[in-house]
């Protein structure tokens, strides 16, 4: 499996309907606000986090699509599982470093070709040597929602209490009340870049990216819960470049896309109530609407 | 100041993290060396050559935000993975929910800041109209090794090449003088990763950054 030999960016929509899409801890779980513009955040860590998930599932956990960073919730009964053990005559002379950190390049290397998530967004190794730092080829920014958000916030109610204290101290009446936040509607746009010499050196496929295509156009239908409400993956743009270092600025390509509201006067509700614009490309770049 | 190249680069937002406060982290308030050098070798660099940073402009106003995020707790154990490489199958695996540290980060919001810099030829042939050119041509046309960032990589730099003079007006156009306080200006690599600082003086928008192996440069 060669690397990819492209580089691309992505603009990737998603929406949120009656959910709360991201959590803020320092906000008692509200929704992500950026304070300043009332615009909605998802961050970075929140996307990767369900995308490891989603090839967790899809590839059952198994080399060389493991999954370093898991999750409990979705832990699966394979846990039986063989790595494949890397040839060590693949290193090239002349990169030797000494003692441990020929060692230190070795399970670098390993780990880049059993695991998914190391692969594709990098991970740090605990140990003195420099090199025990892979950096992943794709490079995620924060999500964040073309209009301002207005969290609302839901009490409900429970029939049932948690101890006897609580028990007794209503008399048997046993009901406890909580608190949801949920984001009625919002469209957010994420921005993505995958650098192909980064590829190179973690090993990340075309087939991986094929597979990374596939968990953001797939990622939300395998996350739902009762926090989340109705997540959907609504439009990934990809540009595609025809060369490794890239034949357009990424901020130029970025600008090339606009989610425009038809109707300014009314709160957004649905996708519906959004255009997306795409201008053309400029040369050396396709571009490539998956969804 | 010959070959000396010009480069605006901005942000949604940046982290350049003060080493005193690195748990939760604290951004300086302005680009460090060190991270400008980051994004200069992300569009262009050989090992013949070191960019060595000479001024940084400052065109935006200084800004503040806050971010809380799950992060892991811990690295990823060699001593597990070389288990695993032995028999095979050994997992090697972390959860997030049993490492988890929620830690806040005081980012940077809307940055610019324009780059001027120069490269040394550390060995090899003097061949330095080439890396010029090299560099210039791949900044132009925004093209890079990997997407240059600010201070954290989920925070991208967007950049253009300044083949001119910058034409951004700074927010602190009229500010004779701002002491920012002592800043990292890089980490020696040739002495055992040791870090130095310099005292960071704003002068009208503009930072004179000092060489790195000058005197008021200390570790």
């Amino acid at each position: 499996m060669s690397a990819i030999q492209n580089r691309y960016e992505f603009v990737y929509f998603f929406d949120i309907e009656n959910g709360n899409p991201n959590g803020d801890p320092d906000a008692g779980n509200m929704p992500r606000l950026d304070p300043e513009t009332n615009l909605g955040l998802v961050t970075d860590v929140c996307l990767k986090r369900k995308v490891r998930n989603f090839v967790e599932i899809v590839k059952e956990n198994q080399s060389p699509f493991e999954i370093y960073v898991r999750e409990k919730a979705i832990l699966n009964l394979t846990h039986e599982r063989a790595h494949q053990a890397v040839g060590a005559g693949e290193k090239e002379e002349g990169k030797k470093r000494k003692g441990k950190g020929v060692e230190v390049e070795k399970a670098r290397a390993w780990m880049c070709a059993n695991f998914y998530d190391v692969r594709t967004f990098g991970a740090v190794m605990s140990t003195g040597v420099n090199c025990g730092q892979v950096r992943g080829p794709v490079q995620f920014t924060f999500g964040r929602s073309i209009d301002p958000i207005v969290p609302l916030e839901v009490s409900i109610t429970r029939m049932a209490v948690a101890t006897e204290k609580e028990a007794e101290a209503q008399s048997g009446d046993n009901r406890t009340m909580g608190r949801k936040h949920i984001v009625p509607y919002a469209l957010y746009r994420a921005e993505g870049f995958i650098s192909p010499h980064l590829a190179a050196q973690t090993g990340f496929s075309e087939n991986d990216l094929e597979l990374f295509w596939q968990a953001l156009m797939n990622m939300f239908d395998h996350d739902h819960s009762a926090a989340r409400g109705k997540m959907a993956a609504r439009q990934l743009i990809v540009f595609k470049h025809d060369s490794a270092l890239g034949n357009a600025p990424a901020h130029k390509l970025f600008d090339l896309v606009d989610a425009k509201l038809w109707d300014n006067t009314k709160p957004p509700r649905s996708f519906k109530d959004y255009g997306i614009i795409i201008g053309s490309a400029p040369d050396g770049v396709t571009i490539e609407e998956k969804i | 100041m010959a070959y000396g190249i010009k480069l605006k680069v901005w942000g949604e937002y940046a982290c350049f993290t003060r080493p005193e406060m690195k748990v939760e982290r604290v951004s300086y308030d302005v680009i460090t060396p060190s991270a400008a050098r980051g994004v200069l070798e992300a569009i262009y660099w050989k090992p013949e050559i070191r960019w060595v940073i000479d001024r940084i402009h400052v065109f935006k106003p200084i800004r503040f935000d806050n971010i809380r995020r799950n992060e892991l707790g811990n690295k990823l154990s060699s001593a597990n993975v070389k288990k695993a490489m032995k028999d095979g199958k050994s997992p090697v695996e972390i959860f997030i929910e049993d490492n988890r540290q929620q830690r806040a980060a005081t980012v940077l919001r809307a940055v610019a800041y324009g780059i001027e810099a120069h490269f040394e030829i550390r060995k090899g042939e003097n061949n330095t109209a080439k890396h010029v050119e090299m560099f210039s041509r791949r900044a132009r046309r925004g093209q890079y090794f990997h997407h240059p960032y600010l201070g954290c990589r989920e925070f991208p730099a967007h950049f253009e090449l300044v083949e001119e003079d910058f034409t951004d007006k700074s927010a602190f156009e009229d500010e004779d003088e701002r002491d920012l306080g002592w800043m990292l200006h890089d980490i020696d690599f040739n002495n055992n990763m040791e870090a130095r600082f310099f005292r960071a003086v704003m002068r009208n928008g503009v930072i004179d950054v000092p060489p790195f192996g000058a005197e008021e440069v200390v570790a």
